[in-house]
């Protein structure tokens, strides 16, 4: 079996679904014959042809506003963002339409749709090219968050989040689609979208994570494992609606609780996640919710990128002090 | 200074090349007074007892908008905009099209949507405050979209319903309506641009009636025409008397056969005028003169229409008061349904945000459902 990337675990469900439903296009700017600016379309539109791999004119409010048609007549496009700090004029379509549709027509308009964008900062890309707006998403109803961090997790992901009745964001982490290979079975099995994955068992501290910082994130795990200190680690994945539960459990048995996320801090879903705990685990807790963000600027253009990102040593900071609070 | 500099009559004279050229058709058959102006009548227009019904739609859309300004006015609606003046406009599109079609309207389209199967009682329940009056239940209305309030952006959930349509090979059309204040707007702007690029079946229609709130049509566009919008983007384009159905109605059918038979999609701006206010919560008058309106009532539609099948003797003073008394009736029927229509259950608003209520939704559900059954 071949190992694949994040990013050809993209294309490996993108081709899957459309090879087992006629209904599924895929559209953006440059998604065709170019197959998208990180090559996720690849080859679809030789495969598929040009009105299943749309390339659309050059405005994302136009690509935003035909998704919700397609989406209503019965299709179930897959549209792409090409960075998701080009992800604002399509805001009024995913929140006025998209994700209140079904709920003002009384269930009579869907939109089955996913809008696909890669997100976050780390590739020394120029302005506008690094946002991590996650948040601006989970505050809308009716939508579904979802950020792979695995390729396994970017295919079973993106094949739940087409074949899901609503509408989905989908926040690729540009920073590692690239960055490690893995099996990923082309066998059309999709992950649930109601669940966050634990991908590290530990009991002296849960930290809670999400997008490209689970790998700093399992990184400060291990740097951890070494002082002795257990860490659980939690890959929230789909952020909206939250499986809060799994983070809860974690929580009640650790006592303390480390969000990690690279938006700026304030409002972040960090500041979801932490409201929870508070209301849900306080008398769990055995020290103060700690949070590792990007802080409340601006990511910076690239030379200083890195120092805006967490980092691991940041993360072992943060468990460390939650532990010396007990 | 202030002065042109002198610019030698050789370098001022050069050779023109032209790139493109275009002409924007103006079309009319009934001027306001019910004249006939062109002798080559459409053959829907022929048919006499067609012409009756479509006037009877026009005058119930005119009793039904009536009727849901008293209702706003005395507590039982919420805000209400009215198609007083857009009758012609509304009912010829709608007219036009076939069932499998799919119209995306913003507002205030009831003769069109009442054409396709929308109950004045969904309306009211609308604008009432019950999600339910989105719930289209008749066909075709049932598949076509909601009312838009956000401007313009149903322009492209027509546009993309078009590409779906082209997608599949099937032979409908999306038809948007829009106003000459969303004319303005990105959405219709990229709906006619994708639509050109793309030779999609779509087309989009503006209903200009020369006020966008307070800001007169002057102000939208420097286009002499809205319709010329579509010139650009490479649709077929033409301008008609909005108040004439005959003129709306005839450049529909041709715009929705063009786009049918795959030769692309239109713009076709329909010139009428907003006899009321833009909803019942504005005033119109702080903003415009009463010689205007005046001006706009001289040219309304129906009288020019009613007219016209009076001359042809298919229509009477006597059958007008009889249709109105039977539209009386139909509203009061509908009025009734709705104002007998119970609130939804507090988990209403939970209900239909998705498919399958999640998990964590649930549990806030429960507590409103809680804190409901202890307030009872």
């Amino acid at each position: 079996m071949a190992q694949i990337t994040l990013i050809e675990a993209v294309t490996q469900a993108l081709a899957y679904e459309m090879k087992h439903d006629d209904s599924v296009v895929v559209l953006g700017e440059d998604v065709g014959v170019n197959g998208g600016v990180f090559r996720a379309t690849q080859g679809l539109q030789e495969k598929f042809g040009e009105w299943r791999v749309i390339d659309t004119p050059l405005d994302e409010m136009t690509i935003a506003g035909v998704t919700v048609g397609l989406a209503v007549q019965g299709m179930k496009p897959v549209a792409e963002a090409q960075f998701e700090g080009f992800i604002y004029p399509m805001m009024e379509h995913i929140a006025c339409h998209a994700a209140r549709m079904r709920n003002r027509t009384r269930g009579r308009l869907t939109v089955p749709a996913v809008w696909r964008a890669p997100w976050g900062g780390g590739i020394r890309a120029p302005e506008h090219h690094s946002e991590a707006n996650e948040h601006l998403f989970t505050n809308i109803p009716g939508l579904r968050v979802v950020l792979p961090s695995s390729p396994a997790r970017a295919y079973g992901l993106l094949l739940a989040a087409i074949r899901d009745p609503d509408p989905v964001i989908f926040l690729e982490p540009k920073r590692i689609y690239r960055q490690y290979k893995e099996e990923v079975p082309d066998d059309g099995e999709a992950l649930p979208l109601d669940v966050c994955f634990v991908l590290r068992d530990g009991s002296d501290v849960t930290l809670v994570t999400w997008g490209a910082q689970v790998k700093e994130t399992l990184e400060a795990a291990d740097a951890l494992a070494e002082r002795g200190i257990s860490a659980e680690v939690i890959d929230v994945a789909t952020l909206t609606p939250l499986d809060f539960d799994t983070i809860a459990e974690s929580v009640r048995k650790t006592g303390r609780c480390v969000i990690v996320h690279e938006a700026p801090k304030t409002a972040g879903f960090g500041a979801e996640i932490a409201a929870r705990v508070a209301e849900e685990c306080l008398y769990d807790l055995v020290a103060p919710v700690e949070r590792v963000t990007g802080p409340d600027t601006h990511i910076p253009l690239f030379r200083l990128e890195m120092k805006y990102l967490p980092s691991v040593e940041r993360i072992v900071e943060a468990a460390e002090r939650t532990l010396a609070a007990s | 200074m202030g002065r042109r500099p002198h610019i030698p009559i050789a370098q001022r004279e050069r050779v023109v090349t032209t790139a493109a050229k275009f002409e924007i058709e103006y079309l009319q058959y009934l001027d306001a007074e019910g004249k006939q102006v062109r002798d080559d009548l459409p053959a829907f227009a022929q048919d006499l007892d067609h012409m009756v019904e479509l006037y009877k739609l026009m005058l119930s859309t005119r009793v039904f908008d009536a009727k849901s300004i008293a209702l706003q006015r005395t507590g039982k609606l919420g805000t209400y905009a009215s198609c007083l003046g857009h009758e012609a406009a509304h009912v010829g599109i709608g007219s036009a099209m076939k069932p499998e079609d799919v119209l995306a309207v913003s507002y205030r389209e009831y003769g069109a949507q009442l054409y396709r199967g929308v109950q004045p009682r969904e309306v009211y329940m609308y604008w009432g405050g019950d999600e339910r009056g989105n719930d289209y239940q008749n066909e075709p209305a049932r598949h076509d979209f909601a009312w838009s309030v956000p401007i313009a952006t149903q322009c492209l959930h027509a546009a993309g319903s078009a590409m779906a349509f082209k997608i599949r090979g099937e032979k409908r059309v999306a038809v948007c309506t829009i106003g000459d204040g969303g004319s303005s707007k990105g959405d219709f702007y990229g709906a006619i641009n994708i639509a050109g690029a793309r030779d999609l079946p779509l087309v989009a229609v503006i209903v200009n009636n020369q006020w966008a709130i307070s800001v007169p049509r002057k102000i939208q566009s420097g286009a002499k025409t809205l319709a010329q919008k579509g010139i650009a983007a490479g649709l077929y384009c033409i301008q008609v008397d909005g108040n004439d159905i005959i003129a709306v109605r005839k450049a529909m059918e041709d715009a929705l056969e063009r786009a049918r038979n795959g030769q692309g999609g239109s713009v076709i701006e329909a010139v009428t005028y907003r006899l009321g206010d833009h909803t019942t919560a504005d005033d119109a008058r702080r903003y415009r003169g009463e010689a205007e309106v005046k001006e706009g009532w001289d040219k309304e539609p129906l009288k020019r229409l009613r007219n016209w099948l009076v001359t042809k003797g298919v229509w009477d003073e006597a059958r007008e008061e009889a249709w109105k008394a039977e539209c009386d009736d139909w509203m009061d029927n509908e009025v009734n349904a709705y104002l007998e229509t119970k609130t939804q259950p507090v988990t209403a608003m939970f209900d239909y945000t998705f498919a399958e209520l999640p998990a964590d939704l649930e549990k806030q559900r429960n507590a409103f459902l809680a804190n409901e059954n202890k307030a009872h």
